[in-house]
């Protein structure tokens, strides 16, 4: 009986936990998921300034945002409770997405209407950095001893699913509506809908009770006085802040990131895949994979957390190479054979070339042609058949990775640290391996794949995974020398 | 095992000092050279977030390693 009511309770603790991280995601995804009709509302490129806003909102709001979020709500929820600074969390990111849905564009207001979108875009970032580490805490400690990887590993999925729910919505909205009402006003149904989503998980959340562990400790006046100081002050715990940030959330932030974001900006601008068909299969890739982060989570429960995550590292950076190669090779059209060809006139100076393959694919590129040269625009490859099942496959494996690196991490921090300070200590090196080396990672991997195509590397194309393959083996390297396969027990010292 | 972690304290301290290099003298500056807005940022993010987090972080990391705060009886 007590253990239908424990089994009750924690899931009752899972769907609200869940449910406000997911939509959390949610919300900070549809940004950069809308981030083109975005930049045509709020900052037009001909203005400078706008661009200089719209750059900073995509790269600080991002990443370097959410490590000073996890600080300032890691040391309200040690301080206070898990469960009201989660809430305060919820309700920022809802307002804040909610908002940006809700402003006059560039033409109307000028150039407030960019501050603002900064504004908000950093409110989000500081609420994402904070909502993470609070439901990842409040899970674990709701958990039953030995069962904490499994439990945990449902918030691990809800970043996957914020991504394809955002993905969903905004492909529905396109579909009811007409292209003329999606870009005067449909673009800002999925940011306004985000204020039911979260007015539904403040309801559910407003009625659980506090974690067990933080409420016992506030009883007995056990928590910290001044958490961001014993986290980081005191040296004994600050070195495993940092064995958490370069042994574990490091490597697992550039695998997510590589598997999640990189392979879906690889196939629309490397391979030159067409960008609807890059999406599907990148949706279809994260549905199949999903589970296995439970599977993982569960599994850490069994043989510990460290070897599930390094091993996910190590796969990723033996094998990313051959896996990115052979996506190349699967949209080469260089090495396919024409089974037809057809030119057609756009305007006086650029033709359209569409070019069939014998394996299906199709090529259609818009070149501009004049008195001395080609010069190729625009290129759009669809890929058909068994390629589109390859394709899939190679991220597919890639999801795998980030199942791995993934599932098991939420617990393996929280265990870490113990309760007084623990959602400072944990949030921290989270949203610094996430955040920002795995933020960065777009950037950096695109700059260093432009240096090799300047350089005339035949293999330019493989550049860019340099970055993600030498962060994940220094943090393997650390990971398996310094980390210990712990037993699953609370630190609660 | 634990002298094999402070040995390595050394390579840490190493890498993060080659590190903050690369990403000041590699990524960043050429950067903020080429002048246009977003890769000011990019290489502004670089120079003052990435870099300070890897060379301090990875530094003080190998520090500790090499005091011993890493060994066996201490964690």
């Amino acid at each position: 009986m007590k253990e239908n009511t424990n089994t009750k309770t924690i899931w009752k603790v899972i769907g609200a936990s869940s449910m406000g991280t997911l939509i959390e995601w949610y919300d900070f995804f549809i940004f950069g998921s809308l981030s083109i009709v975005i930049s045509t509302k709020f900052f037009p490129a001909d203005n400078p300034t706008a661009a200089f806003l719209s750059t900073l909102a995509t790269f600080a709001a991002g990443f370097v945002v959410r490590p000073f979020g996890a600080l300032f709500f890691g040391r309200l929820g040690d301080l206070i409770g898990r469960k009201y600074t989660f809430m305060v969390t919820l309700l920022l990111m809802g307002g804040a997405t909610f908002l940006i849905g809700c402003i006059p564009s560039y033409e109307s207001i000028g150039f407030v209407a960019p501050l603002l979108v900064l504004i908000l875009r950093l409110l989000q970032g500081l609420a994402l950095g904070g909502e993470y580490g609070g439901a990842a805490t409040y899970v674990a400690e709701h958990a039953p001893e030995g069962q904490r990887g499994y439990w945990t590993s449902w918030i691990q999925t809800t970043a996957t699913f914020g991504l394809f729910i955002s993905l969903v919505v905004i492909l529905v909205t396109k579909y009811v509506l007409t292209e003329q009402q999606f870009d005067a006003w449909g673009w800002r149904v999925p940011f306004i809908l985000s204020i039911f989503m979260v007015y539904v998980s403040y309801l559910i959340r407003k009625n659980m009770s506090e974690s067990p562990e933080f409420a016992k400790a506030k009883e007995e006046g056990t928590t910290s006085k001044n958490p961001l100081k014993e986290s980081f002050g005191n040296r004994y715990n600050l070195k495993f802040v940092l064995l958490a940030l370069f042994g574990a959330a490091m490597g697992q932030g550039v695998v997510w990131y590589t598997g999640q974001f990189y392979s879906m900006s690889y196939m629309k601008t490397v391979m030159h895949l067409n960008s609807d068909e890059a999406d599907m299969i990148l949706g279809t890739a994260l549905l199949i994979g999903t589970p296995f982060f439970i599977l993982f989570g569960w599994l850490s429960d069994k043989v510990g957390r460290k070897w599930i995550m390094l091993l996910g590292m190590l796969f990723a950076l033996c094998t990313y190479r051959p896996i990115y190669k052979a996506m190349y090779q699967l949209a080469d059209t260089s090495t396919k054979e024409i089974s037809s060809s057809e030119i057609k006139k756009l305007n006086h100076n650029q033709q359209l070339t569409i070019k069939q393959f014998t394996d299906g694919t199709q090529m259609q590129e818009t070149s501009e042609l004049t008195n001395t040269k080609e010069t190729i625009i625009k290129k759009n490859i669809t890929v058909h058949g068994q390629n589109r099942i390859w394709l899939t496959a190679l991220i597919f494996i890639q999801i795998i990775y980030i199942t791995m690196v993934y599932g098991p991490i939420a617990a393996f921090l929280v265990e870490m640290f113990p309760v007084k300070i623990r959602y400072t200590s944990m949030s921290l090196p989270y949203h610094v391996g996430n955040g920002i080396f795995g933020g960065l990672l777009p950037a950096i991997s695109t700059y260093l794949t432009t240096n090799a195509q300047v350089a005339q590397d035949p293999e330019f194309y493989l550049a860019g995974l340099w970055y993600p393959i030498i962060i994940a083996a220094v943090c393997f390297i650390i990971g398996s020398l310094y980390i210990k396969n712990k037993p699953n027990h609370l630190n609660n010292g | 095992m634990d002298n094999l972690k402070k040995v390595l304290g050394i390579l840490w301290i190493a890498l993060a000092l080659f590190t903050a290099y690369f990403c000041l003298f590699e990524l960043a500056i050429p950067k903020i050279k080429i002048g246009h807005q977003e890769d000011l940022v990019f290489g502004i993010i670089i120079m003052f977030i990435l870099t300070p987090i890897i060379s301090i972080g990875l530094g003080l990391f190998g520090y500790y390693s090499l005091c011993g705060e890493y060994a066996k009886d201490k964690t």
